[in-house]
């Protein structure tokens, strides 16, 4: 961020001038892209006069805390939690694997280029196209609203990511460690466990975020596979929708009870990725 | 990623050599493979072989069909629509999200007070959920009670009681703009990463000889930054031609089916009509055309991966 701030402009000319014509386009444009965010949230706190209010409220009289409160007494709060276990345990068990499968690729060369390119291709792969297959495979096996069923998928689907991304990480870790510890005796095991996995650890934190949120914000899986014990939030929220009459209040405290916690994990890959680049520069 | 071939033949012979352990490498990598495979793989081969068969909510007709299912794929208009949505889609949102991303990283480029805080705020789109951006946008656009009606009253002098969700004339509007809101964040952020480290040196050199912006942006910034902005395009690309939760959100393929997507439209049929052999057809299909999409962009591109 600071290689940002240090940048000099070289074609500024007039400079007062452009500023102050910069400065109110970025207020113009942060305020339409913001807007919709605190339209969101501004709607969980209003009372219901408020939201059918027309012409409409831009700020509500005072803040409600009612509409979380049904939200927790119907029980509905619980699908965030459901969330949570499913994008928190795939994300861990996909750390692990990926990378240790990504210290194979990197450190072994297994499998050479094609076993990388494979691993890749598995990204491009449409959801959509391999849901209706392992919904019936998931219905086979009486998967379906399971907890397992859902954090094997999310795990598979970011597992090609988390090795692709572990490979560049691992590639950075000076090679001499390793080779230290096996003169020391450990094994190979222990030099991935008490080696590898430390000195990666800014790369796993960055890669995790990325992977938790990619499993957070899944709605088509969720969808098709789960019904009544393990519905998420993104699939409780369309709950809420009707023809003609949307529950806008239970909409609105519903997104944002899901959105908060991912706002609080991007805060998270912040600090880590400028922890990263400063550990690359210390490294040099 | 072009040092890896030294890099590696070091690390190999150097980690390989002392301990030559050779199952070790194949242990620490078969649980990620097997369950690649398992998700990956396996549902594929069942899906194709389910393709071939005649398998509906209420016939468990698992004969031998042929090619029926893909035949009949080419007399389902309803499919060829559904695509041609997708595209009308993809190729209004791409090249705004592009362009007004662009935009948006040369107007933070600069110094600017309080940068850092735009910054944050204006990433805040695309981290909510596809899912919670339609819901939102849902809220925003509701005929009575919604922001956007009111805004446009405003301008208008009277009230505008457009139904953006229902009207056939406004619904692809109202999805694009949707759509548009939440990535190009995404491509702004990548783009001022990718524009912060583009050779200043260079830059006051083609100053110093008078040359004008756009020649400066054709010569020296689009070559130095194609390669993030091809990625990001890939990705974003992907992602527009997969598109489902926003339109799930705020139309569910309707009015009618005017607004269904291939995404959509597979959906509907595996799990409304649940007509499963046919759908597995399609499955196969929806691979087809990306497969080829992806390789003849990443071959365009020069991407390589």
């Amino acid at each position: 961020m600071t290689a940002l701030a240090r940048h000099q402009p070289p074609l500024l000319r007039r400079a007062g001038v452009r500023l102050g014509l910069r400065y109110a386009v970025a207020v113009a444009l942060t305020a339409i892209f913001v807007f919709p965010v605190y339209w969101l949230f501004i709607i969980s706190f209003k009372t219901p006069d408020e939201i059918f209010a027309f012409p409409p409220v831009w700020y509500p009289e005072s803040l409600q805390l009612a509409n979380y409160a049904v939200l927790f007494k119907d029980g509905d709060a619980v699908t965030v939690g459901n969330s949570l276990i499913l994008a928190g345990v795939s994300t861990v068990i996909a750390m692990v694997l990926g990378t240790m499968g990504a210290y194979s690729l990197v450190r072994f060369r297994t499998g050479g280029e094609h076993l990388a390119v494979w691993i890749i291709s598995q990204r491009m792969m449409p959801p959509i196209a391999i849901v209706f297959p392992i919904f019936l495979l998931y219905v086979f096996l009486g998967w379906v609203d399971t907890y397992q069923g859902l954090i094997i998928l999310y795990t598979a689907f970011s597992l090609p990511y988390v090795i692709w991304m572990m490979r560049g990480y691992i590639e950075d870790i000076p090679i001499e460690l390793e080779e230290s510890a096996l003169v020391d005796g450990c094994t190979r095991w222990q030099v991935l466990w008490k080696v590898v996995f430390p000195m990666a650890r800014s790369g796993l934190f960055a890669t995790a975020v990325f992977t938790f949120v990619f499993a957070w914000n899944d709605f088509l899986f969720a969808l098709v596979l789960t019904r009544t014990e393990v519905t998420t939030y993104t699939v409780q929220v369309t709950h809420y929708f009707g023809g003609q009459s949307n529950f806008w209040a239970k909409i609105a405290a519903m997104s944002v009870l899901g959105t908060v916690p991912v706002f609080f994990t991007v805060a998270t890959l912040q600090r880590y990725l400028v922890r990263s680049i400063s550990m690359g520069a210390v490294k040099g | 990623m072009t040092d890896t071939a030294t890099f590696d033949g070091n690390g190999h012979r150097a980690l390989a050599g002392r301990q030559p352990d050779w199952s070790f490498r194949y242990w620490i990598i078969a649980p990620a493979i097997l369950l690649m495979l398992a998700i990956g793989l396996f549902p594929l081969i069942y899906a194709l072989i389910v393709s071939f068969q005649g398998l509906t909510m209420l016939d468990n007709d698992t004969s031998f069909q042929g090619f029926a299912n893909y035949a009949q794929l080419f007399k389902d208009l309803r499919l060829w629509q559904s695509l041609a949505h997708t595209l009308l889609i993809t190729v209004i949102a791409l090249p705004v999200e592009l362009v007004l991303g662009l935009a948006m990283a040369y107007l933070f480029l600069e110094r600017l007070p309080g940068r850092q805080l735009f910054v944050s705020l204006l990433v805040m789109p695309c981290v909510i959920s596809p899912i919670v951006a339609g819901a939102t946008w849902r809220l925003m656009f509701d005929n009575r009670y919604g922001p956007i009606n009111q805004i446009l009253g405003w301008f208008a002098g009277h009230p505008v009681p457009a139904l953006w969700t229902v009207n056939p004339k406004l619904v692809y509007p109202a999805i694009v703009f949707c759509e548009i809101w939440q990535w190009t964040p995404f491509m702004f952020l990548i783009l001022l990463a990718a524009l912060s480290n583009v050779d200043k040196s260079q830059l006051e050199a083609a100053e110093i000889d008078g040359a004008g912006f756009w020649r400066v942006f054709r010569r020296i910034v689009l070559p130095a930054i194609w390669p993030v902005m091809a990625v990001a395009l890939l990705i974003r690309g992907l992602d527009l031609v997969r598109i489902f939760d926003i339109i799930w959100a705020l139309t569910s393929g309707g009015p009618g089916t005017m607004t269904e997507t291939i995404s959509i439209y597979t959906y509907v049929q595996g799990f409304r009509q649940f007509e499963v052999s046919y759908t597995a057809a399609m499955a196969f299909l929806v691979i087809v055309i990306l497969t080829v999409i992806v390789i003849a962009v990443i071959r365009r591109t020069g991407l390589v991966k």
